[in-house]
């Protein structure tokens, strides 16, 4: 039910480019499908839908998103995702802590600006070393800011554990403290970070992401200011991936200590992009569905199969295994992700019968 | 025909659909009350899975920390099927299903949403994650589902205030008890408490919340009795240590404390040999003093000393029990049976006990039926284990006397200390009481200022029944 016809559906002005889904059809069901999200899902949900599976999918999808924009556009290799949803998270807690006064979204959307800042500190050295060695330095971001957390107790406000908890949850006075306001707030972030990266990426700005990634030196040639374009990258990047990280501590786990978030996280986001798909907005959702409900699907139908019958440790490592073994055939299948696996087949499925 | 070609009129027909489900959904959230009642009148005499109390096990069994995980919930599963050999409790029989968490926070979130709701309409009693972080991830949705969150010899130290937690439970030893006993043992190692003015003593800690629990009680501790305390760090897993030991033969400390688990516990322990620090002046905590801990590290282990509040071994009576209607049957959860009487898999058992035990008490009050998380957590307020219960029981020895009440979700607070001989754990020491009154105001404080924080209202215990 999705092929439907172009007829008649031509693209004449700028303006149409720009848009998310070129035919009209496509663009009602979309609407459609988040007007389901939004006035449907939440009457009916179960709270484990929320709390285990919606919420950690949207908050990490809007992390692959953030990643996607450095590294899939603009071709910056980074491991200090995790880092800078840390200093986001960090951040937010902060300033809720110490200005009580401020609400919850201007917090978060704070947190986001600091987390940038720091993206931007990071990311200098990145006007002089390309490629796989810049690796190192946001591998150090990675270990200096979980050490920074922890090694300073008034990040924590002290707390011995080096825990924060999260603050209290209103919206203008409506409290969003339960698994369907958790779902609503993070849900109506992703969906505007999400359409405002898409216009980014189709602005003047992405244009520029995209030729650095290319070839910069074609980029500084044609006259598109290179270390700016690649200084504005990781300030938003570090931005998604900062209210990523305060999304991820308040509205999923409602705590968050600093080794939470370390290196296997920031691998985690890099495999969610790289298998949704370099370059890609939707291969952030689609590596992000893979990467966070696969693993919970294969346990719940590996208890329903088996339950208790089997040795559970061997189950696990089972589980494990197949995980593993469907990364490797998606990646030979398809490399350039699963949204490109995707395009691919809605192609093939357009044009069929006939072939290519 | 046209119609249905058109997309509107499809999108209707399922927004429609959707809102009939609305509906329909909505009148099913009214009705519950009505089959609540009819699961209580429902008794039954024999074991069957529709009379039955459900545990959610938060498991792990693969990762760095999996012979933690498969001792301690091995040792919980096989006293579930004991006590399910003999009859269940008062006819209730118990059930269980596991999830596996691997130790990490999100996993064990997920975990907990996708069990809390029970099995085939058997309740849930208490959650046991056997893990700090997962337990302060869940600690607010507990409270929020009314299911009891048992901690037992860890967690988080303030819960033991059930005023303010009063669906937390740090059972037998909360990590600042653990550490005031080590320091009540060493003061009695040197004669008297006032000796340890001068002394030093590094904490080598495992880089977690569990590890980083105790730092401000023994800096407390350490200005109270005068000695010298550094604390030092290594990064999670532990399985490199080599820095921090030079750094602490730099400092000649007299006591090592350490609080590791895992894998860092014997790496710990080599690189202890290696750097030349005598093993017998390192004292291993509570997550370090298990079977699984020394043997690896070889003969670099022998004399090494940790605390304890459930020996090892197999004499107890409701271990041969265990061993009769389990282990001989070939029921056992253990993969290697040679790990019966372990430390893990006695704490399993101890924590089975407990948890069953408090499921026991509060039938006594509201009947005997499965019982909801609520009054599980009742049942757990009014756990008191006599002497003559453990006999009782089965368990004298293996579990301290404890007694729980609305203010104090921790119970015992007191350790045994025992020493490796390269085979087995020797107990050493008499029961070691931790100096609970000094700890308790510290405990309040911390958990008032939460309070405070989340904006919750401490509970009058005076007007509890």
């Amino acid at each position: 039910m999705f092929l439907f016809s172009q007829a008649r559906q031509y693209v004449e002005q700028y303006q149409d480019e720009k848009r998310i889904f070129r035919l009209k059809e496509h663009r009602i069901l979309f609407i459609f499908g988040l007007l389901i999200a939004f006035l449907f899902v939440p009457f009916v949900g179960p709270d484990y839908l929320f709390n285990a599976i919606l919420v950690p999918f949207l908050v990490l999808a809007l992390a692959g998103l953030g990643l996607n924009i450095l590294t899939g556009y603009t071709g910056q290799l980074s491991l200090g995702a995790a880092a800078f949803m840390a200093v986001g998270a960090f951040a937010t807690y902060n300033l809720e802590l110490r200005i009580p006064q401020l609400p919850l979204l201007v917090s978060i959307f704070l947190g986001g600006i600091i987390a940038a800042l720091a993206g931007i500190v990071v990311g200098l050295p990145s006007l002089r070393i390309k490629g796989f060695y810049l690796i190192v330095s946001t591998l150090a971001a990675q270990f200096f800011v979980p050490w920074l957390f922890t090694q300073y107790g008034w990040f924590t406000n002290n707390n011995a554990s080096g825990v924060i908890t999260a603050p209290r949850m209103e919206i203008l006075g409506y409290s969003i403290n339960s698994p369907v306001g958790h779902y609503l707030l993070t849900l109506s972030t992703v969906v505007v970070l999400t359409v405002l990266a898409r216009n980014l990426i189709n602005s003047q700005y992405g244009r520029n992401f995209r030729a650095v990634r290319d070839m910069e030196t074609a980029a500084i040639t044609i006259g598109i200011p290179v270390s700016q374009t690649k200084l504005l990258a990781f300030a938003i990047s570090s931005f998604y991936l900062g209210i990523a990280g305060a999304l991820w501590a308040f509205a999923y786990l409602g705590t968050i200590e600093a080794d939470g978030l370390d290196l296997n996280r920031s691998f985690q986001i890099l495999f969610i992009i790289i298998i949704g798909g370099l370059g890609s907005l939707t291969g952030s959702f689609l590596g992000a569905a893979f990467i966070v409900l696969l693993p919970i699907l294969l346990s719940v139908l590996g208890q329903a199969v088996f339950g208790q019958a089997i040795d559970q440790a061997l189950l696990q490592n089972l589980q494990k295994i197949i995980f593993g073994g469907l990364i490797i055939y998606f990646l030979i299948k398809e490399p350039e992700g699963l949204s490109r696996l995707l395009r691919n087949l809605y192609h093939r499925l357009r044009k069929w019968p006939l072939r290519y | 025909m046209k119609l249905f070609k058109s997309l509107w009129f499809w999108l209707v027909v399922v927004a429609i659909a959707l809102i009939a489900i609305v509906f329909v959904t909505k009148k099913d959230k009214q009705n519950p009350p009505e089959q609540k009642q009819q699961a209580a009148t429902e008794q039954q005499t024999q074991l069957s899975d529709k009379n039955a109390q459900y545990f959610p096990l938060q498991s792990y069994r693969v990762g760095p920390y999996a012979a933690g995980g498969t001792g301690f919930f091995g040792g919980f599963i096989d006293y579930m099927k004991a006590v399910n050999a003999k009859g269940g409790v008062n006819g209730v029989k118990l059930v269980w299903s596991e999830c596996e968490t691997e130790y990490v926070v999100e996993k064990g979130v997920e975990c907990y949403e996708r069990l809390k709701n029970g099995l085939n309409g058997a309740p849930a009693a208490a959650t046991n994650p056997l893990s700090v972080g997962i337990a302060y991830a869940t600690l607010e949705r507990s409270t929020k589902d009314k299911l009891p969150l048992i901690t037992i010899n860890h967690g988080r130290t303030d819960s033991t205030d059930g005023r303010v937690f009063p669906y937390v439970f740090p059972l037998q030893l909360n990590p600042y008890s653990e550490v005031s006993a080590i320091i009540n043992y060493l003061g009695q190692q040197s004669g008297s408490l006032e000796k340890l003015k001068g002394k030093k003593i590094v904490v080598l800690y495992h880089g977690s919340p569990y590890g980083k629990e105790t730092i401000p009680v023994i800096e407390i501790l350490s200005k109270k009795y005068g000695f010298e305390v550094t604390n030092i760090e290594v990064p999670h897993p532990g399985n490199e240590q080599q820095s921090q030991w030079l750094n602490i033969r730099r400092i000649q400390p007299d006591w090592v404390i350490l609080r590791g688990w895992g894998v860092m516990n014997p790496v710990a322990l080599k690189t202890a040999q290696k750097v030349g620090y005598p093993t017998n002046k390192i004292i291993g905590n509570i997550w370090s003093n298990s079977e699984e801990d020394a043997a690896p590290a070889g003969a670099a282990a022998n004399g090494f000393i940790s605390i304890t509040t459930h020996p090892s071994g197999t004499n107890f009576p409701i271990l041969q029990e265990i061993k009769q209607l389990v282990i001989d049957k070939g029921q056992s959860d253990l993969a290697d049976t040679n790990r019966f009487g372990t430390v893990y898999y006695n704490l399993g058992v101890v924590n089975g006990i407990l948890n069953v035990e408090a499921v026991r008490v509060a039938q006594n009050k509201f009947g005997k039926r499965p019982l909801t998380g609520e009054e599980v957590r009742w049942g757990f307020e009014h756990i008191n284990l006599t002497e003559a219960r453990l006999k009782e029981l089965g368990a004298y020895g293996l579990v301290q006397p404890l007694k729980l009440t609305c203010e104090d979700h921790e119970g015992g607070g007191a350790v045994r200390f025992q020493q490796w001989d390269g085979k087995e754990w020797k107990v050493i020491s008499d029961w070691v009481q931790a100096d609970r009154a000094l700890l308790r105001p510290i405990i309040e404080q911390s958990s008032e200022k939460y309070a405070k924080e989340q904006g919750i209202k401490i509970r009058d215990c005076a007007t509890e029944e």
